[in-house]
């Protein structure tokens, strides 16, 4: 029993029918929960009043964002090196959940700076990275959406997934170098252990984080299904036309 | 690859369409700029430099389309993909080719075309400088976009769409360096990072313009 | 249960609004594609007869 062999698309549909209405579920219920805890049971802080309670949906969204170019990413190597269509499929449908991902953190950042920065954008270096990252996922499913042979499309979408990290992480340096920010560090820093955040804020927030990651997962897992089956009903057509 | 340099360089002048029409759509950007923002000397002065990086770099992209794709209607394209020399080669050469016929021209008439909106005089040196160390990466990474979507229809809306992220890096790095320059700053590790952007670029871009023709002369 | 918003009602407001429909904006495409794909997919199989 290997990874491998959700390379099959039958076993990956199989599995992913199964998973599918407990992650629903799942996700449901900690995106809710974890947005209501967040929005009524939480106390206003004293610098930013109620605008704290944008954190709950504003760092999660932004997380999957790019968690989803990460696994957009991860996907596309795969496809390059061992050749699963399941993986090139995947990665197509995560591209469309990134972008609503990446709109979200940008419009609601953009409503947190408006009464905290005075204004709705500024070129800070996170700002502006996030803006280029949208630019990336359009870039790559308009690519996806020209060309119609679907194996050269996950090539070369693969290939631009690739290249495009590259300059993404480039520019979100090229960024720092070129403006200082006005937006916070992060609150979690993972790496040093601490955080910023107490405990009535940092619950819902991981709550949230949670609900937002099974949501990503269920959605992908049920677009990559969807684009499994449509790849089949083309060549049943295609039989049939041939009959 | 020197013949096919030699031819590329060739078909360019000849058919005389990319070389002095980059030229042209960069004039028109320069003079284009202050009837939108106002003559006033000192206002272009201050966005000079960033303007010519921009014209530049939009002048670049728009010759693009026509890298491959007219080889490619043709067929010598298949022509040269089963010739002994490699894909990466062929990729490389063609990212010269652009860059002779289209960007270094540019790089030559900035100079002329700062006068317009009246670059500090400091600036014209490092304008020329950060362009030279500049272009070949725009012209690497347009190379990549081209092969991307080579043969496709409405293929020139989404070559922009897909380079102009990628241009991002190289941009800021050579704004700011035409920048300092201009302002009379120190230019500190801008120059430094914009050629490395460059160089890594050139090494390891025809690579992937490679990999990408491969790919869409089989499909 | 703390919803005095204060002065920032609109903002905090706004911003929920601005996830949640897209996210179900997203979430209903994503089923809508889903039946669609599925119903097709099974009438064709049941005109071939294959299981």
């Amino acid at each position: 029993m290997s990874i491998w062999e959700f390379a099959n698309p039958r076993k990956f549909t199989a599995l992913s029918l199964k998973i599918l209405p407990t992650l629903v579920g799942l996700s449901a219920v900690l995106v809710l929960g974890g947005l209501i805890w967040g929005f009524a049971f939480t106390p206003n802080a004293d610098k930013f009043e109620s605008t704290v309670k944008i954190i709950y949906v504003h760092v999660p969204s932004a997380l999957m964002a790019i968690n989803g170019w990460l696994m957009m990413l991860v996907c596309s190597l795969i496809w390059l090196v061992r050749r699963h269509h399941v993986s090139a499929l995947a990665a197509r449908a995560a591209a469309p959940v990134g972008v609503v991902m990446t709109v979200i953190a940008l419009f609601t950042g953009a409503v947190w700076g408006q009464p905290m920065w005075g204004t709705w954008w500024v070129w800070d270096p996170r700002l502006t990275s996030f803006l280029i990252l949208f630019l990336f996922y359009l870039g790559y499913m308009a690519l996806w959406a020209a060309i119609e042979d679907t194996e050269t499309a996950a090539d070369l979408t693969s290939i631009l997934c690739l290249v495009g990290s590259v300059f993404a992480l480039l520019s979100r340096y090229a960024v720092n170098f070129w403006n200082q920010g006005l937006h916070q560090g992060t609150s979690i820093p993972v790496a040093t252990g601490g955080r910023t955040v107490a405990d009535v804020y940092f619950l819902p927030l991981v709550v949230a984080m949670a609900g937002f990651f099974v949501l990503f997962v269920a959605l992908v897992l049920a677009r990559t299904v969807t684009l499994i089956r449509e790849r089949r009903l083309a060549v049943l057509d295609a039989q049939e036309a041939r009959a | 690859m020197i013949a096919l340099l030699r031819r590329d360089l060739m078909l360019a002048v000849r058919a005389g369409g990319g070389f002095g029409l980059a030229l042209a759509f960069f004039l028109i950007v320069v003079v284009l700029v202050p009837f939108a923002i106002g003559p006033d000397p000192s206002l272009l002065s201050r966005v000079a430099a960033g303007v010519l990086w921009l014209g530049a770099l939009l002048a670049c992209l728009l010759s693009l389309d026509r890298l491959f794709a007219l080889d490619h209607e043709d067929g010598s394209l298949d022509l040269l993909a089963t010739a002994p020399l490699p894909l990466e080669g062929i990729a490389a050469v063609k990212a010269l080719a652009h860059w002779l016929t289209t960007a270094l021209p540019l790089v030559v008439a900035a100079p002329a075309f700062g006068i317009l909106l009246s670059l500090p005089a400091p600036g014209f040196g490092w304008l020329v400088v950060s362009l030279l160390a500049g272009t070949p990466a725009l012209s690497a990474i347009g190379t990549f976009g081209a092969a991307l979507t080579v043969g496709l229809r409405r293929g020139g809306l989404l070559l922009s769409l897909i380079v102009l992220p990628l241009y991002v890096p190289t941009l800021i790095f050579g704004a700011e360096v035409a920048r300092r320059g201009a302002e009379g700053l120190a230019i500190g590790p801008a120059l430094p990072l914009l050629a490395g952007i460059t160089c890594g670029t050139l090494a390891l871009m025809p690579f992937a313009t490679a990999a990408v023709l491969r790919r869409a002369l089989r499909g | 249960m703390n919803l005095d918003m204060g002065k920032y009602a609109t903002e905090v407001l706004l911003s929920y609004a601005g996830t949640l429909i897209p996210l179900a904006l997203v979430i209903w495409i994503t089923w809508a594609q889903y039946r669609r794909a599925a119903r097709a997919l099974s009438a064709a199989e049941a005109r071939k007869d294959i299981p």
